[in-house]
């Protein structure tokens, strides 16, 4: 049977899942409600001098009817004086010794403000602490969060300060916004640090009231740039990751973080090392309750992948991410619509003429579309087929709204285009041309019907061939 | 001179059987809409699109609403269709555009694009904007078009916007023909109607009304307008041809169904009978169980299968509580001085389809109206009294399906004299090409015909050729 129990950097989890330091662990009361729905630990919201947030603090993007595809908060680290968030810790730990208790810090950068903050989140009972060298408003103004993780030195210096002192395990956690994440992961592996957790929020601005022309979180009539997070941002936190992982100087026990939701979002930042991983959007979203799946399902996956613990498949996509110049150039799919699955929306076809290749036709019915169009199109000549010698969507588009179609009667009109037909007409079924197609998977990715489009590998008979390999044989061959 | 519009207001009707006849399909929420139109998929060259006769673009309006341009959203769809607010209601969709969707053969789940359509028109009527468009530049033609109903509408509308004068002649007194007058109250009430077409009238468009034009009246127009567009519909509903059809308490489907509507008739007697068993029938039917008849039969001489109605309009009827009496054909009305019975005789289909009467098997069914719904007669003769002047076929005009055009040059026509009776948006789509037609027609007359303007307009294939049977089984 597998098991979700792990250990990260030398702290024992009962789970992979942690709840990010963010609104959800704001106090010892949400922290104990958040255990007893499952969760195996916690980063405490950032402890240091206690500050004032503005109202409102949070905006986020919807898409086509889905709430929050991606969150923006304007908060900054916790308003509550730090000896009433280290006494609840206390009483957290005491309650479910158990469970991971992490004090997320962030101080004035100096030395002993440091060292004292260390020393009173470990005598609070902290499992392990996590420097906050990221967050991107507000405390990067004042020379702490993002500006410190920003410029490497730094990042070493502090972190090597916190290890003078500390007696648990220190996480460094990265913020996004820089051009090289592995610099300043490079920066706190060099000062002793034991893990790292990436990705922090992105800075970002979510949208503008296009009444009051006023952007989004409004405080006032005004507003400052947020740090983003939820489902947008996963793609960005796994390529981070990854770029961590992937470096020797910089790879450490990672906490995966960004836009994780689900088990499948959280067993891929596994395969690309995270030990664990921590999660708030999805949870400011949805509650504490989403984490009784992210564990079920991914105990099933383990399951049926023949994993029994985290560390049976952490990083093994790793070698799977290479650049671009050792990927082989005679490697060649071509795309094919199973007519069988296809519904006939031509979504493909349109993709296909304006956002690829045109290489996707209308042409199955005999005598349809199979001749090459003497085009009305003014973008070319009169009587001349366009450069593809097939129909513009224009075209087809034009041909369209001049039929000439009548209500059908019934039981004399049968197959008509509302005969809400189980079977797609020929005619609305693409057809590819796979000489043409090269292979970029624009029609399987907006294809609404699973595995009608796939991708297949055409033989080239070529032997395998990276850009890297191209350069050195036309060296070498000059040599 | 043509009459003052404000149709909406005189609507009239019962305050009773507008709750009788509440929606059908009832408006979306706007939530609803916007959640509705988040599921359609946006395909291109839209099925949806093709399976409407005015070719909305159903798609472009649908991803309007989902972004909040609701203004956009109605001037797509009367861009297509000028009467979108009474098709959005009227139409048949299950077997017009939400029979094309895609979603059939993908969840299952057609996206709802005749309620989302009613919710952008809605949105504009709403809005108190006049239609998007203005008319064109005055080209000093005039164009007389009979007939007020949606083919006319549809043609004087595509007239206005190419700054061509339209004058409608009516033989009733308010606009819209069988749309004000035709239109089961649950799907499409006469207000809304007359709603749509004071918008119209903003672009212009001239009425005359309570005027019935005869071949004298023609003549008269045809002189001193340069072109001509017959839309006048179709003609009475066919007679039974049985004794006692005189009778008091023996009525037609168009009659009854007016009459509800423009609140002459608000109360149904007991039972009822209605002759045929096509769409008409059955929105007749409908109308009397709701006008408080507790027993309505259809009378139908073949069997279900066979009826000419669409088959959702048989099962709601079913749900309406209406019953079905197949294979019996009325022959004798009984009464005194008004009716009784109905006097039926049993039908038997033979191997080669064709109908016999069973010998000394007749029913007799208690009734206090009899409503005749078994098709309706044409009624383009008149045209032709005083000589060929236009090609009709099986009491039909005959056109050009591209243009409109008549045999006569001078003369174009649509709708319903044309097809035999189909719905509302056929008519209108009749209505826009013909109106195309003429405005190319007349400046092709003003200057010399270029062959690009035919182009244009002819540069489509074939369409599908338009069957044109009867709306009920004559």
């Amino acid at each position: 049977m597998p098991t979700l129990e792990t250990t990260f950097a030398g702290i024992k989890c009962l789970n992979p899942f942690w709840l990010a330091s963010a609104p959800p662990t704001n106090c010892g009361e949400q922290i104990m409600r958040a255990f007893d729905a499952g969760w195996g630990g916690a980063v405490w919201k950032t402890i240091g001098e206690q500050v004032t947030n503005v109202s409102s603090r949070y905006s986020s993007i919807d898409y086509n009817g889905q709430k929050m595809m991606g969150f923006n908060n304007i908060e900054l680290i916790s308003d509550r004086p730090p000896e009433v968030n280290l006494r609840e810790m206390a009483e957290v730990k005491r309650r479910y010794p158990k469970h991971v208790v992490i004090a997320s810090l962030m101080v004035e950068s100096k030395r002993d403000v440091w060292h004292e903050m260390v020393q009173r989140a470990e005598d609070a009972g902290a499992d392990g602490l996590e420097l906050n060298f990221g967050c991107p408003h507000g405390m990067s103004e004042r020379g702490m969060g993002s500006a410190v993780g920003q410029v490497p030195e730094y990042c070493e210096q502090i972190t090597g300060w916190v290890k003078e002192k500390a007696r648990t395990p220190v996480i460094v956690k990265l913020t996004p916004n820089i051009s090289d994440i592995r610099m300043p992961a490079r920066a706190a592996r060099r000062a002793g640090a034991d893990a790292l957790s990436a990705i922090n929020t992105i800075n970002s601005i979510t949208g503008i009231d296009l009444e009051t022309l006023e952007p989004w979180p409004n405080v006032d009539g005004k507003s400052s740039h947020g740090g983003y997070c939820g489902p947008a941002v996963k793609p960005i936190a796994l390529n981070m990751v990854q770029q961590v992982m992937s470096d020797p100087m910089a790879a450490l026990p990672m906490s995966g973080i960004g836009g994780i939701g689900s088990w499948q979002d959280a067993a891929e930042f596994m395969l690309l090392g995270a030990g664990i991983v921590q999660v708030c959007t999805a949870v400011m979203h949805y509650g504490y309750r989403i984490v009784e799946d992210m564990g079920d399902g991914l105990l099933a996956w383990m399951r049926r992948k023949g994993y029994d613990t985290i560390e049976d498949f952490r990083g093994l996509s790793l070698p799977n991410m290479r650049d671009w110049k050792h990927l082989n150039l005679n490697y060649r799919v071509v795309a094919e619509i199973h007519a069988d699955k296809c519904i006939g929306c031509q979504l493909c076809y349109t993709a296909c003429w304006d956002g690829a290749h045109q290489c996707i036709h209308l042409d199955r019915v005999e005598g349809g579309m199979e001749q090459p169009v003497l085009g009305t199109d003014p973008r070319y000549a009169q009587h001349e087929a366009n450069p593809h010698g097939k129909p513009t969507p224009a075209q087809v588009f034009a041909q369209s709204v001049k039929t000439i179609v009548t209500t059908p009667i019934p039981k004399l009109d049968l197959d008509g285009e509302g005969s809400n037909s189980a079977v797609t007409p020929l005619r609305r079924i693409p057809r590819v041309d796979v000489d043409e197609c090269v292979g970029c998977n624009l029609c399987s990715l907006v294809c609404p019907v699973p595995e009608c489009i796939t991708m297949e590998r055409v033989a080239t008979g070529e032997t395998p061939e990276t850009w890297a390999e191209r350069v050195a044989n036309a060296e070498s061959l000059r040599a | 001179m043509s009459e003052a519009t404000n149709f909406f207001s005189k609507a009239g009707g019962s305050a009773e059987v507008a709750a009788r006849f509440a929606d059908l399909h009832p408006p979306f929420e706007k939530t609803a809409a916007v959640i509705e139109a988040q599921r359609c998929l946006y395909c291109f060259d839209a099925p949806c699109m093709g399976a409407c006769p005015t070719h909305i673009d159903v798609p472009k309006f649908i991803k309007k609403i989902a972004s909040g341009n609701l203004e956009g959203s109605a001037r797509t769809i009367l861009d297509a269709n000028i009467l979108g607010a009474s098709c959005s209601r009227a139409c048949p969709v299950q077997v017009l555009c939400e029979g094309a969707c895609v979603m059939h053969r993908y969840n299952k789940q057609p996206i709802e694009i005749g309620r989302l359509q009613r919710f952008a028109m809605d949105a504009l009527h709403a809005s108190g904007d006049p239609l998007p468009f203005t008319p064109g530049a005055d080209t000093g033609k005039k164009v007389v078009l009979i007939g007020g109903g949606p083919a006319s509408l549809a043609c004087a509308a595509e007239l206005r916007r190419r700054g061509v004068r339209a004058v409608i002649f009516d033989a009733r007194p308010l606009p819209g023909g069988l749309n004000t007058y035709g239109i089961a109250e649950y799907k499409l009430p006469l207000a809304e109607s007359l709603r749509e077409i004071d918008m119209l009238a903003q672009l212009g468009v001239e009425f005359h009304f309570d005027t019935m034009v005869d071949a004298a009246k023609l003549a008269e127009l045809e002189a001193s307008y340069d072109a001509v567009f017959l839309g006048m519909g179709l003609g009475a509903i066919h007679k039974l041809g049985v004794v006692g059809e005189e009778l008091e308490g023996v009525t037609n489907a168009l009659d009854f169904i007016a009459g509800y509507k423009s609140g002459a008739i608000v109360k149904a007697p007991a039972k009822v009978a209605v002759i045929g068993a096509g769409n008409t029938a059955i929105d007749a039917a409908n109308a009397a169980v709701r006008l408080g008849a507790s027993e309505v039969h259809m009378v139908y001489r073949r069997g279900s299968r066979d009826m000419s109605a669409f088959g959702f309009e048989y099962e709601h009827a079913q749900k309406e509580g209406v019953r079905f009496l197949w294979h019996v054909t009325p022959v004798k009305v009984v009464g005194e001085k008004k009716v009784e019975a109905l006097e039926l005789a049993r039908f038997e289909s033979t191997e080669d389809g064709s109908l016999v009467p069973t010998e000394g098997l007749h029913i007799l069914l208690e009734v206090d109206l009899v409503v005749l719904a078994i098709g309706q007669a044409t009624h383009a003769e008149f045209v032709n009294a005083d000589a060929s002047k236009v090609r009709l076929e099986r009491g039909r005009i005959v056109i050009d399906r591209e243009t409109g055009q008549t045999s006569n040059p001078k003369i174009f026509a649509g709708g319903d004299c044309t097809n035999g009776g189909r719905e509302v948006v056929d008519a209108v789509a009749d209505g826009k090409r013909a109106g195309i037609g003429i405005a190319v027609w007349l400046e092709g007359a003003a200057s010399s015909p270029t062959h690009g303007d035919r182009a244009v307009m002819n540069g489509a294939p074939g369409g599908i050729a338009g069957r044109g049977e009867l709306d009920a089984d004559a």
